[in-house]
């Protein structure tokens, strides 16, 4: 994504969807969860600690986000929270149940969207969706009413009677979506759910979760890496990097911690003029990906700098230029956490 | 972190929704693995097929067609072998492949008895291996000149022999450490059934004699081979089935056991 799809400055909803009071309930508590993978190869045993001393508050009726590059810790956190992975150490209430010592029933509390899920892949759509809402306990009937119900709510019935695994991966994932919706539950966990998708299907799934909060007070539990998601859809998020958790807060307060700057975006025609000694001098300090070069500073000096490539042979140079009010990706690069893993 | 006071606990634990119950769970994976097999897996019980009628051809050219033990052997063990290659070997993959995948999460985030998820999938494969088997069993009679009067009791074998070898398969693909050790286990498991149930006892040494009585499928492999006789002794037959369902109840418990154990590590 370019710049260009950037939501303007003021325009962004803080908590897109509207989040409950700060004096909502709990709907989960996690104190001090840790998680080391230990994985055995001929150079000897090697440990990931994938997570390391998490501690989360999630308020019923919140839109609750985790936000991270790559390798992060996001899904092996949602995988202890949905009772998929016992932690080393630490605690997990969701709704009040002790999710560690009872992880079974993490299946009767909330749904979960895995990453992938290769489960359903062989059947239709319809039957996929059918199938899961009668595992989650409805009756054939109840299950087949609620599945007609959501693929029309998401726009699935033109390609309901084909097979997951034949779908584009955007479709399959709504398909899989879909099948997370049937059987309610006052809890949705989902792994980077809009992977894949166009903005219409995109659009059906924040329509789908923001539709279930309004009428029955549905928390959601929701991870992702693309930052454009997280401003506009979450109520709060936690920045997680190298398996800790190192900010939480509405995004707004977020991007607080970096309020003051901005950020200027120069993309060159061919050559960058280095001729130019405002160029020559941008050169050091700019983050360079291919013919695009950023700047993060003071409102003062890039005004300055912008007058600089706007005249003279830097503008006849110059391919296109954008200034912004810091992103959540300003915030994440200020918070330390490892550079380049967020979707722009 | 600074903006938020401290939420309000929940004071008392919120009610959890009903659990699915064991047999409409049970129907629910049965009706849908079935709609999967018959979009992916109907080739593969064609290669079953042919597998079995390949060996009753080669077979006719040593064993003489007629009333005799090799001749009942050959054509028990070929479709008991339908079975096999289904049940055991194509279940062991598809578990190896849902758990080395993924899949698995799936079922385990859903409130459903571990008996419904194993029970409906082999039952699923079992039964769809009963066309294959009957044409084998039919195709075969006519080859060695057996009566066709007793072909119903596959009927009883099938459901009885699958039960047992598509335990074994659900367990090895759900035990094995990767993928590929499922599927070998899966192929092995299948070579073993090919092996002993379809050369004529008489010939195999001691030893292979004792692997071949650990194997479930030769009860039901036995059991269809006595009704070709002339007067079938029907209560051997009803002693042959009884291990077999003792077998499978036993295979599918420890199935059972093996997916509880590969969903809560
Ligand atoms: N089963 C596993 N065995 C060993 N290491 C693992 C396993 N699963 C994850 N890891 C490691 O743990 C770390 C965290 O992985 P995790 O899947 O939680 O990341 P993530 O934040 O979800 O990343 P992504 O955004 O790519 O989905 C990574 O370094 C990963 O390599
Ligand atoms: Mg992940």
């Amino acid at each position: 994504m370019s710049d260009t799809d950037r939501l303007a400055p003021g325009a962004t909803p803080q908590g897109g969807l509207g989040g409950p009071g700060q004096h909502a309930p709990q709907c989960c508590t996690v104190r001090d969860l840790a998680k080391t993978y230990r994985t055995r190869s001929r150079g000897g045993a090697t440990e990931i600690k994938a997570n390391d001393g998490i501690d989360l508050d999630i308020r019923c009726g919140e839109v609750f986000g985790l936000l991270g590059p790559n390798g992060a810790g996001k899904s092996t956190l949602v995988r202890q929270l949905t009772g998929l992975l016992r932690p080393d150490r630490g605690s997990v209430q969701i709704l009040g149940h002790d999710i560690v010592r009872r992880p079974e029933l993490a299946a009767r509390l909330l749904a979960y969207l895995g990453q992938e899920s290769s489960a359903l892949d062989e059947l239709t759509v319809v039957m996929a969706a059918e199938t899961t809402g009668q595992l989650r306990g409805l009756s054939r009937a109840q299950a087949r009413a609620e599945t007609a119900d959501v693929l029309t709510e998401l726009g699935l019935e033109p390609i309901a009677a084909r097979p997951l695994a034949k779908l584009s991966g955007g479709q399959r994932r709504l398909a899989c979506f879909a099948a997370t919706l049937v059987g309610e539950r006052p809890l949705l966990v989902l792994d980077e759910p809009t992977t894949g998708m166009d903005p219409v299907a995109r659009r059906a799934v924040w329509a789908a979760v923001d539709r279930r909060r309004a009428e029955r007070g549905t928390t959601v539990l929701l991870v992702t890496h693309n930052v454009i998601e997280a401003e506009t859809v979450l109520d709060r998020v936690a920045v997680v990097d190298d398996g800790r958790v190192i900010a939480c807060d509405t995004p707004g307060g977020l991007k607080a911690l970096v309020d003051g700057d901005v950020r200027l975006d120069l993309v060159w025609r061919t050559e960058a003029p280095v001729e130019v000694p405002a160029v020559a001098r941008l050169a050091e300090r700019a983050e360079r990906t291919g013919r695009r070069w950023t700047v993060r500073t003071t409102p003062e000096e890039a005004r300055e700098l912008v007058a600089a490539v706007t005249t003279g042979p830097a503008f006849a140079a110059l391919d296109d230029f954008t200034l912004a009010t810091p992103s959540l990706e300003d915030a994440y690069l200020k918070l330390g956490g490892r550079h380049g893993g967020l979707a722009k | 972190m600074t903006l938020l006071e401290e939420a309000p606990p929940v004071t008392t634990a919120a009610p959890l929704a009903p659990a699915a119950r064991l047999l409409p769970a049970l129907g629910a994976v049965y009706r849908a693995q079935l709609a999967r097999a018959k979009v992916s897996r109907i080739p593969l019980l064609f290669v079953a097929t042919f597998q079995s009628l390949g060996i009753l051809v080669m077979m006719r050219g040593v064993v003489d067609p007629g009333d005799n033990p090799a001749a009942h052997a050959v054509v028990a063990g070929s479709s008991v072998l339908v079975v096999a290659f289904v049940a055991l070997n194509l279940l062991a993959q598809y578990f190896g492949r849902l758990r080395a995948t993924g899949g698995l999460d799936h079922y385990a985030t859903l409130p459903v008895p571990p008996a419904s998820v194993v029970l409906g999938t082999a039952a699923a494969y079992a039964s769809f291996t009963l066309p294959g088997a009957l044409v084998t069993a039919g195709v075969g009679a006519w080859m060695f000149e057996l009566p066709w009067a007793h072909l119903w009791v596959l009927l009883a074998v099938v459901p009885l022999a699958g039960a047992a070898l598509a335990g074994l398969g659900a367990a090895c693909g759900l035990l094995a450490p990767r993928q590929e050790i499922a599927t070998l286990l899966g192929q092995l498991g299948m070579s073993a059934a090919l092996l002993l149930g379809v050369l004529p006892v008489a010939h195999l040494p001691e030893a292979v004699r004792w692997l071949r009585d650990l194997l479930p499928s030769t009860y039901g492999v036995e059991a269809f081979a006595r009704t070709f006789t002339a007067s079938p002794d029907w209560a051997a037959v009803v002693g042959d089935l009884s291990v077999c369902a003792v077998v499978g109840l036993a295979s599918l418990a420890l199935a059972t056991r093996a997916y509880r154990w590969a969903t809560t590590r």
